[in-house]
Formats: C-alpha cells, sequence, structure tokens
C-alpha cells in the first residue's frame, strides 16, 4: 500500500481524509484505483493532476514505479509560463 | 518515461558553463532575422478582427451582408463559421471568437480577408453587431460580493462552498498542520490586506501569423509562439481537421513571458484562409494585443504570519483572490502552492479562488502567480521583521526551506538552494552598503516549480562531420546556444561545429510549449540522450574498422578509442573521419531521443534591492538591484544571467508602474505603451547577478529550470524597499507616485 497525501481542498472527496492508502506499484494503478476508491476526485483527476514521488513532480508517465515507502503528494496539474 | 537519475557525478566540463556567442545574434542585429509579421505568401490577403466595445454584452446577431459585398472582400467570419469545439476547447473557442456573449472589451466577434487594409477596415465598419449590453465587474472583490454580474452560470465547480458568488470558479486549499495554534505561540501575529493589478508580458513582437488552407485540407501556418505543437493541436480540434493535416511553423519570437502560451488569431486565420481559399496573414496592433490577449490576474490578497522573537516564523495564513479574466483558470493554484515554500512551517495554511471577471482572459506570465503571492508572504515578513528588530535575511535563513523540509504545498523537497542564496546575499557588498537619506533596502525571497514535458531532438551527422541538431521549441531565451553547447560537450567536438534548428511539426514528434523553466532541463536531457546514442554507433563503426568488439571503444575527447591496451593498438578516429566513412561503414550516423521529460527541480532565488523615494513627488528610483539564485548548473552564465535580469527587471515594472486601467463603462482606458508604461533601459541600474549552482540529481548535468523564478521575488522585495524609504507600508501595486504620494501623506497626518 502507497500512502497519498491529499491536499486540501481535495480533501471532501476523500472523506475528510489528508492521506489515503492506496494499493499500487505505479503512477498509472494510483490514478485508477484513487479514482476507484474515492470518486469524488474524478473531476479533478479530468481537470488534471500532476504527482510528486519522493520531491519530485510527474505529470503523465504512467509507468512509474512507486515503492510501497515512497512519499507521494497528489498537486494540481503544474504548468508554467 | 520514469525519472533517469542519470545525474553525471561532478565533471570537468569544456564547452558547459563558457560564453559563447549567441548563434542568433548577428540575425537578430542586422534584422535578418524573420519574425512572426515577416512571413508573405503570394496572393496573401489581409485579415482584420471586429471586437466587441462593450466590457459585456449578448449578442442578439450579426449582420454580414454589407461586409462581404465591400469590394476586395474575399471571406467573412464569425463563431457560425467553426464547428462545436470539443469540451476542453469549448473556452479557448469562445475566447477565439465570442458565441453568444462578448465577456470583454476587445472580444473578437467576427472577422475579414481582403485585398488590402483598406478594404479589410471598410468591411469591419460594415458588419452590424446587435448587443445587448449587461452589466459587467471587472474587480476581484467586487465579482466575489454576491449580486455581482454574472458572466457563466453553472460553472462553479464542486470546490466552491454554497454562498458564494458564482463568479467563482475553484477553491484551492493547502498546507498543514494548526494554524491557530500556531497564532498562539507567537510573540507578534500581522495581518495584511495586499492587492496587486493585472500587468501584461509587454513582448515586443505582436501576436502574427500567416495561414494557408489549400483545397485538398492540408494547412500550413507560420506563426509567431512559444509553442507550434501546441498550436497545431488546438487549431487542428478547433478546426475540426486531422493535426497532421496541418503544418506549423514557429518564426523567431519578440519575447512571449508566457503570453504566448494559447492561440487567439491562429484558428481565425486558418478558418479565412479556408473560406478564401487564399493565404491570409493577420497582425496585431498593440492595442489588440493589450485588450484581446493574455495579462496575467489581478489580485486581492489577506495574509497573516505569526513570529516570535527570535525570528521563529509560528504560523502563516494567506487567502489569495485572483481574477483571470472572462473564463474559469486563474493561476490562484500556483500562487497558494509558492507563496509559503522557501519556508519550513509546522502550520501552514493558503486558500486559493479563482474568480471570473469581464476582462480578457489571464495568460500564463513567467511562474505564473507564484509572484503576487510571494508579494503577500514577503512583504508581512518583512514587517514582522522590523518591528521586532530582526535581521530580514537571518529569519529568512532561520525558517529557510532546506532537504528534507516538508513543503507548504505537500511534498518534501530534496537538495535545493535556498539557504545558499540567502548565505550569498548575506556576504555580498550590496548588503552592507550604505544607503542615504529617503532610501531604503528591501529582500525577498521566491520559488518555482519547474517542469519538463513531452520532448522530441534529432541529431545528424553531416559527412563532413559537423552536426545539426534540430529541436522542436521556439527559442526564447537562449535555447538554440545552450542546446549546441550540451551537444558540442557530450560529443567532444567544438561549440562551433554544432548548429541547433527549430523544426517544424511535420518534422519531429510532439514537444511541449516553450514553458515552465522546461527547454533546458528537458530538451538539454533530451540532447544529451541523442549524442549519447549517435556516439555508441560512431564506437560501433569504429570497432567494425579496427575489427574489435565494440564494447572495447571508449570516446574521448571527440574520437573513438581502443578501451585499453588489451583492446589493440590504433590511432583513435576523430568524428569527421568516422563520418568521413559512413557510408562505407553502415550508413549515416544520427542520434535521437523522445521522452517525456520527467524530474524538474525546484528553483529559488533571493533579491535585494535599494530604492530612493522622492517624497515631493512620490517617485521611486531604483538604484541598485541584486539577485541571487540557484541554476542548478548554468549551461551558458550570460544567458542564465540575462534570465534573471529579465525577471527582475518585468518584476520592477509590475511593482512600480505597470496596470491595467479600466473605466466605469467597463473598457480598458490605457492600451499602449504611452500609458501602460513598462521600464525602459533610463529607469533602470544594471542588475547584478549571483549564480548558485545546487545540481538538480534529475539532469545528468545537474541543470535546473531559470526562466521563472527570477520573477518571483522582485514584486516584494522593491514593496519592502520602498516601504521603508517611505517610512510607511504600502500594501497596493503598483507602487505608482500618486500612491506613494498618497501614502506618506497619511503616515504624516
Amino acid at each position: 500500500m502507497v500512502k497519498v497525501a491529499i491536499w486540501g481542498s481535495l480533501r471532501a472527496a476523500t472523506g475528510g481524509k489528508g492521506e489515503v492508502e492506496i494499493e499500487a506499484t505505479t503512477l498509472r494503478e494510483l490514478l485508477d484505483r484513487l479514482a476507484e476508491d474515492y470518486p469524488g476526485v474524478r473531476p479533478q483527476l479530468a481537470r488534471g493532476v500532476s504527482v510528486s514521488i519522493d520531491g519530485l513532480v510527474y505529470n503523465d508517465s504512467w509507468f512509474t514505479p512507486i515503492r510501497p515507502d515512497s512519499e507521494v503528494v497528489l498537486l494540481p496539474r503544474i504548468v508554467g509560463g | 518515461m520514469a525519472l533517469d537519475k542519470g545525474f553525471d557525478q561532478p565533471r570537468k566540463f569544456k564547452v558547459v558553463g563558457t560564453r559563447p556567442l549567441r548563434p542568433d545574434g548577428i540575425d537578430k542585429v542586422t534584422g535578418r532575422a524573420r519574425f512572426g509579421a515577416d512571413m508573405n505568401a503570394p496572393g496573401m490577403l489581409v485579415g482584420r478582427i471586429l471586437r466587441s466595445p462593450h466590457a459585456h454584452a449578448r449578442i442578439r446577431g450579426i449582420d454580414t451582408s454589407k461586409a462581404e459585398k465591400v469590394p476586395g472582400v474575399k471571406a467573412v467570419v464569425t463563431r457560425k463559421d467553426f464547428p462545436k469545439p470539443r469540451p476542453d476547447l469549448a473556452d479557448i473557442m469562445d475566447n477565439v471568437m465570442a458565441g453568444r456573449k462578448a465577456l470583454y472589451d476587445g472580444h473578437a466577434v467576427a472577422a475579414v480577408a481582403a485585398t488590402s487594409v483598406h478594404a479589410a477596415r471598410k468591411a469591419l465598419k460594415a458588419i452590424k453587431v446587435d448587443y445587448e449590453v449587461l452589466p459587467h465587474v471587472t474587480d476581484v472583490d467586487e465579482a466575489m460580493k454576491k449580486g455581482a454580474p454574472l458572466l457563466h452560470r453553472g460553472r462553479s465547480d464542486e470546490t466552491v462552498p454554497a454562498g458564494f458568488s458564482g463568479n467563482v470558479m475553484h477553491r484551492f486549499e493547502y498546507g498543514h498542520g494548526d494554524v491557530e495554534k500556531g497564532f498562539k505561540q507567537a510573540d507578534l501575529v500581522i495581518e495584511r490586506h495586499l492587492k496587486t493589478a493585472a500587468a501584461h508580458q509587454g513582448y515586443i513582437e505582436p501576436h502574427a501569423c500567416l495561414a494557408s488552407v489549400g483545397p485538398d485540407g492540408n494547412a500550413e501556418l507560420w506563426v509567431c509562439t512559444q509553442g507550434h505543437y501546441m498550436v497545431r493541436n488546438t487549431c487542428a480540434g478547433l478546426l475540426g481537421i486531422d493535426a497532421s493535416r496541418l503544418r506549423v511553423t514557429a518564426s523567431e519570437i519578440g519575447g512571449g513571458f508566457g503570453g504566448k502560451t494559447t492561440v487567439f488569431i491562429e484558428p481565425v486565420a486558418l478558418m479565412l484562409s479556408r473560406k478564401a481559399n487564399k493565404p491570409v496573414k493577420i497582425v496585431m496592433s498593440r492595442e489588440e494585443v493589450f485588450r484581446a490577449t493574455g495579462p496575467t490576474s489581478s489580485t486581492s490578497m489577506t495574509c497573516k504570519i505569526g513570529m516570535k522573537k527570535d525570528g521563529t516564523i509560528t504560523a502563516g495564513l494567506a487567502e489569495l483572490r485572483y481574477q483571470g479574466g472572462a473564463y474559469p483558470g486563474s493561476p490562484v493554484q500556483y500562487g497558494a502552492m509558492a507563496c509559503f515554500a522557501p519556508y519550513d512551517l509546522k502550520n501552514v495554511k493558503s486558500i486559493g479562488y479563482d474568480v471570473v471577471t469581464n476582462r480578457p482572459k489571464q495568460a500564463a506570465y513567467r511562474a505564473p502567480g507564484a509572484p503576487m503571492g510571494a508579494y503577500a508572504v514577503e512583504s508581512v515578513i518583512d514587517e514582522l521583521c522590523r518591528k521586532l528588530g530582526l535581521d530580514p535575511l537571518g529569519v529568512r535563513l532561520k525558517n529557510a526551506a532546506r532537504e528534507g523540509t516538508r513543503s507548504s504545498y505537500g511534498p518534501t523537497f530534496n537538495q535545493i538552494g535556498l539557504p545558499a542564496t540567502l548565505e550569498a546575499a548575506m556576504r555580498h557588498p550590496h548588503w552592507k552598503a550604505k544607503l542615504g537619506k529617503n532610501q531604503g533596502r528591501g529582500v525577498a525571497c521566491g520559488f518555482w516549480f519547474n517542469f519538463g514535458g513531452d520532448t522530441c531532438v534529432s541529431m545528424n551527422v553531416t559527412p563532413d562531420g559537423t552536426v545539426t541538431l534540430t529541436e522542436g521549441n521556439p527559442d526564447i531565451g537562449g535555447s538554440r546556444a545552450s542546446m549546441t553547447m550540451m551537444a558540442a560537450e557530450e560529443l567532444g567536438i567544438p561549440y562551433d561545429q554544432v548548429r541547433t534548428v527549430i523544426a517544424d511539426t511535420s518534422s519531429l514528434g510532439q514537444n511541449d510549449v516553450t514553458d515552465g523553466s522546461r527547454v533546458t532541463f528537458a530538451v538539454g536531457l533530451a540532447t544529451i540522450k541523442a549524442a549519447r546514442e549517435a556516439i555508441k554507433i560512431c564506437c560501433e563503426r569504429a570497432a567494425k574498422v579496427w575489427g574489435i568488439d565494440p564494447d572495447a571503444v571508449v570516446w574521448e575527447d571527440g574520437h573513438a578509442k581502443p578501451a585499453g591496451p588489451n583492446a589493440g593498438k590504433f590511432p583513435p578516429m576523430s568524428l569527421k573521419e568516422i563520418a568521413a566513412i559512413a557510408t562505407n561503414t553502415g550508413g549515416p550516423i544520427a542520434g535521437h531521443h523522445e521522452v517525456n521529460a520527467e524530474g524538474a527541480g525546484v528553483s529559488f532565488a533571493t533579491h535585494m534591492v535599494d530604492v530612493e523615494v522622492d517624497p515631493e513627488t512620490g517617485a521611486v528610483k531604483v538604484l541598485r538591484y541584486t539577485v541571487f539564485q540557484d541554476a542548478g548548473k548554468a549551461v551558458h552564465p550570460s544567458y542564465v544571467e540575462g534570465q534573471f535580469q529579465g525577471g527582475a527587471v518585468q518584476g520592477i515594472g509590475w511593482a512600480l508602474n505597470e496596470e491595467y486601467i479600466y473605466g466605469a463603462d467597463g473598457r480598458l482606458q490605457n492600451p499602449g505603451f504611452l500609458d501602460y508604461r513598462i521600464p525602459v533601459c533610463s529607469d533602470l541600474p544594471m542588475i547584478d547577478t549571483v549564480i548558485l549552482e545546487i545540481p538538480n540529481p534529475g539532469h545528468p548535468y545537474g541543470v535546473r529550470g531559470v526562466g521563472e523564478t527570477s520573477i518571483v521575488p522582485p514584486l516584494a522585495a522593491i514593496a519592502n524597499a520602498v516601504s521603508a524609504a517611505a517610512g510607511v507600508r504600502l500594501t497596493e501595486l503598483p507602487m505608482s507616485p500618486p500612491k506613494v504620494l498618497k501614502a506618506i501623506g497619511a503616515a504624516r497626518a
């Protein structure tokens, strides 16, 4: 199981939990199972998210491996100017 | 692709870190460089756009019949000519050409293509638009009030609590700990309300494009943009054509700074060309650039911070309200994520509201959303330091985020450079220089995320052994130079043996936009990988010639060499020698690399500025300015310094003068550089720079993006300096002379 940190305003979609546990070994599994376990996050997933894994931000690389002890933080999609 | 943790441990660079001449320099100073408006085609028509004179109006009808009869007019386009857009393109479509309503002064409502400018203008005047003028709102605080005129109905998403105005589109919240508990632990708590005005990126080159759609449905577009692949994908979607049928070529670009990361005129030019069956060129006027492209958000913010007498920050709370123009998508989430990021805080919360108003849809502007949030937080920290008699650099260093700090927006930082920038600032002579009468010094810190994204490069070794590198990102900040340098470094050949060009969209795979400070990091990473592929092939060719195993060949200083005495004694073969016999050894030699580059390293900066305030006029003069920023590894230090300086200068303009001014009628009052004043050279001192190099572990050379962080601290640094010089805290940008004078007068009274 991977612990995923949820930002404040998204916690309404996780029953108020700031951290949820997800069975996942890759980024794609993490996002798919997050949507299955917490359907309320789907609108935000559709708007776009980035995921910080051990301090580095990933956008769309589905098969990025995630270790059980990795620090995983869900973030709004990071863009720039 | 997963992060390639391929950081080469400290190595001795031969090309990277030097300052060769820029490859585009001669073209740009001689006028040979071709910008957006420089492209022409036989039989080309002139495109012009009719824009709404109203801030908010229902479009009851558009009569183009008289315009179509104007001699020389070949096509007239309104929203009805475009197919129904995909949901993800609906707002872009509506911004490009208004549908049911005009949502801001300058919103496009129709367009014409004609054989002359005169005919096009005459046709625009002949178009009759039946408007029903509606109440409007341009101020963010007014737009958030219940009862404010509504731009859209039912667009607020699930994050907005009940009871908010329908102009609030989204609410964000970040943080950890218990801020109320933290405030109780503080010796001093200060809360301030602050505002910033909308500022335009101020790029010198207006938007321009030339579109040509053939009767077979194949189309070409030449355009000034930060991302021609984005232009291709978006325009193909809006016109309902296959992306492969639209070939887009990016011109040289006279500045973008985030403002050219979307489309405005390009779909219109293509649709006009399709209807007229002729090439159509559209060039925006400066007034159109101001009224109808994307400035940044204006903001209203509340910031509360608690501090102990020893400088420890016990809690930070910020509420940021950003209006992003007529459609959802202000960068408030980045402001809320970035504003407290420089600090290691136990109790922190930031809240952001994305609000729509009757203004042009905001576009990205260098570190979108971060400068305003930093202005709020860094202003309050400065005031706390002054009231507690503490050294503002010392307090920032005491609370600085470091490796292992859990950031205010969630992730734990790995190797970062904020403490190094603060320590460099403390050591710098600027910090100890004496100030005169009416002068003040300000400091501030800033943070930006940076990112990578889709990237393709192709490297080809020519028969004479020189190298061409093809990449797909418009060169805004010197990427051709830095890619050339990284290719030369890796290949072990001189800088002048490599030429880098920007390919059109039909020549390389998908490339993300030149934004997010991504290009030196991501394209550089791909360039290094492509060079390593070409080197591998060169080694294999040498091995064939020598009759040894390829693993017994190494690449050093631009030569293939036997790996050791056991590999045999052969004279090294240079790249030129290997290239000369490529036909005989297997064919042309090339390397390429395609990647979704992940692992961009975050970036921090500290800025220090001295100003003098004229107490009689309120005018502010910037006397001295020093930027301290972590670049990871500065590939071409002159360009890195230029990025630091450019960000500081744009921040100076934003802090002191730049402002979108709207009248009571909701129309923009200052759409020109005479009335919207950006800093010019005579306003500025030389901006001094100090480059710190704390390697990014996600890049082979340790490179971090540098293009955006430099605009994050200046708003606050200048506000802190002006407040020190004027003897009164200013809380509204821009700090133009009337506002400074008023603040001084109020303090004296």
